[in-house]
């Protein structure tokens, strides 16, 4: 395991689980204007942080379950009618602050709280790294399963039923795939970016897809590049590695809509 | 007409009451649908249309009543609208696929028969209403259904296209023997079409075979001018069929004539 002994390598891993990992979800919750879906159950992890240092339990457990616990609310309350991005901004916001009383709270532990609102993916482990690729692996399982009945309730619930699938249950899967790409992505970029690594590299492929599935993989391109690319702008430039892929990520969603921009132009 | 009736029903809806919000938008709604039968809804707009269908299609759950379905019931659904968001790219080849794989030769045919032939490697954002339209019928059909259900199906298409979807469904129904619910408010057709006809309005007001519809005193009601429209209707096409004198294919005028012949048979009952 000498390969892996580097820090710089075992962070590389991580990062390139992570996105890929992110870039089908992500492009579910573009497709299913869910953003700030992503930012709650992100959010509400900062909770699950405060309940696992003071249960002493493990961290990815922890941010799990609270991750599942508001992805499962905000799926049942939107159900219901009520108005979406209010309701998911307010918990969303009120989660994270919540999370952070609840963190200072623990006065006896020592906590770096940078790190988990920031990431700190040079600090990945060899445990992290096989709980990353393990998450990853299951997500990337799950919606390969689902993918068709995924994205036929993405397109319309009522052609979804139509055809035997049930949306409630499709909803309930991508909840259940967010709460797991937000606990293996804490470690990368933090709590306050996950999000941003699952929107910007969909966004991003999006003016070169013409097919769900090109969108994914062009998506997962971008993902990777930016996850390996980041951790090199950080480490040469001394800056914050998550911050950094993200800021890598978004340079390259500003090119290709400038491309967009070119081709709508010459159209 | 009786032996359809004496098959077990594809979608049966007992005593069914469907809400929205709050009030119900359907009370007591008693419906069946045997193989091979050719039912059409009729009434006013928010009269509850779309709702019976996407109550039959499972996609509304009911207040109260009963719901069910025959054994791997296979569902082909066109609805009245559908959005598709411009941030999924989706060809109409792919959009095909969705959810059951279909092999190329049969995508193509499929899109040949319902008139929209070159448009496979087209984005579905990107295609005219009745193209759109046209796109969603061969999905329907490509599940081979055993029932298929048409809200509104030939909204926005021409009138080649629309007689064309018609003699479609016809065949379908022979060859397949697939039952078809629809809604559509072009009742000349509806009456020349259907085995059945239910008058809805919140609930069913009356139903039965078209010529015992529209003679029914709560069709009337509805649609008092509605029958005469369609004769009227009928007078014009009538007298458009045996305008032969432009040079153009008149396969639609032979349908026209076909249907509203059908037609004025089952109006001739109640005047
Ligand atoms: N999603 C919804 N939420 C709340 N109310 C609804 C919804 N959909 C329909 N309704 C209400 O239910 C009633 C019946 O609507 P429905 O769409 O079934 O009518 P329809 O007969 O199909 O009308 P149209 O001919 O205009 O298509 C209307 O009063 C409508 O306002
Ligand atoms: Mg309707």
């Amino acid at each position: 395991m000498t390969f892996l002994d580097s820090f710089l390598i075992r962070a590389a891993l991580a990062g390139v689980g992570v996105a890929l990992a992110a870039a089908p979800l992500g492009c579910f919750v573009v497709w299913r204007r869910m953003a700030y879906f992503g930012d709650a159950t992100a959010h509400a992890s900062i909770l699950g942080i405060a309940l696992a240092l003071s249960f002493e339990t493990s961290l990815f457990a922890g941010v799990l379950v609270m991750a599942l616990l508001m992805g499962t609310v905000v799926s049942t309350l939107s159900g219901r009618g009520y108005a979406v991005d209010t309701l998911l901004g307010v918990l969303a916001h009120s989660s994270l602050a919540f999370g952070l009383v609840a963190v200072s709270f623990l006065s006896g532990i020592r906590l770096d709280l940078m790190a988990y609102l920031f990431g700190d993916i040079l600090a990945v482990n060899q445990q992290d790294l096989l709980i990353i690729w393990g998450g990853a692996a299951l997500v990337i399982a799950l919606l390969w399963w689902r993918w068709s009945a995924l994205l036929t309730s993405t397109l319309n619930r009522d052609l979804a039923h139509a055809a035997g699938i049930n949306p409630q249950r499709e909803q309930l899967i991508l909840t259940l795939a967010l709460s797991v790409v937000v606990a293996v992505a804490i470690k990368v970029v933090g709590v306050l970016l996950i999000a941003a690594l699952l929107i910007i590299p969909a966004a991003s492929a999006r003016p070169f897809a013409s097919t769900p599935e090109r969108m994914t993989l062009i998506a997962a391109l971008i993902g990777v590049f930016s996850a390996v690319g980041g951790l090199q702008l950080a480490f040469e430039f001394d800056t914050p590695t998550g911050p950094t892929i993200v800021c890598l990520a978004a340079v390259l969603f500003l090119l290709s809509n400038i491309k967009r921009l070119f081709d709508q132009a010459s159209d | 007409m009786t032996s359809q009736a004496d098959a077990q029903p594809l979608v049966t809806l007992q005593n069914v009451t469907v809400a929205h919000s709050s009030s119900p938008v359907l009370r007591n709604v008693n419906f069946k649908i045997a193989p091979g039968e050719i039912v059409t809804i009729v009434g006013p707009n928010g009269s509850g249309k779309s709702t019976l269908l996407r109550t039959v299609v499972g996609a509304l759950e009911v207040q109260s009543g009963d719901v069910s379905r025959s054994q791997g019931l296979r569902i082909g659904y066109v609805p009245q609208k559908l959005h598709i968001d411009p941030t999924l790219p989706l060809t109409v080849r792919r959009f095909l696929s969705l959810p059951t794989p279909v092999k190329n030769p049969e995508a193509e045919a499929a899109l040949e028969k319902a008139g929209a032939g070159k448009l496979m490697n087209r984005q579905m954002t990107g295609l005219s209403g009745g193209q759109f339209q046209r796109v969603l019928l061969a999905r329907a059909l490509l599940c081979q259904p055993h029932l298929l259900i048409l809200d509104e199906a030939t909204q926005g298409l021409d009138q080649p296209g629309s007689a064309a979807f018609y003699r479609q469904i016809e065949q379908l129904r022979q060859t397949l023997g697939c039952a078809i619910l629809m809604v559509s408010h072009e009742l000349h057709v509806v009456m020349a079409a259907s085995d059945r006809v239910i008058c809805l309005n919140g609930h069913i007001c009356c139903e039965g075979a078209p010529e015992h519809v529209a003679s029914a005193p709560e069709y009337r009601a509805l649609f008092g001018t509605g029958t005469q429209g369609a004769l009227a209707l009928y007078r014009h096409e009538h007298t458009h069929t045996h305008d032969h004198s432009c040079g153009h294919d008149h396969a639609f005028d032979d349908e026209a004539t076909q249907t509203t012949d059908k037609a004025k048979q089952a109006t001739k009952d109640l005047i």
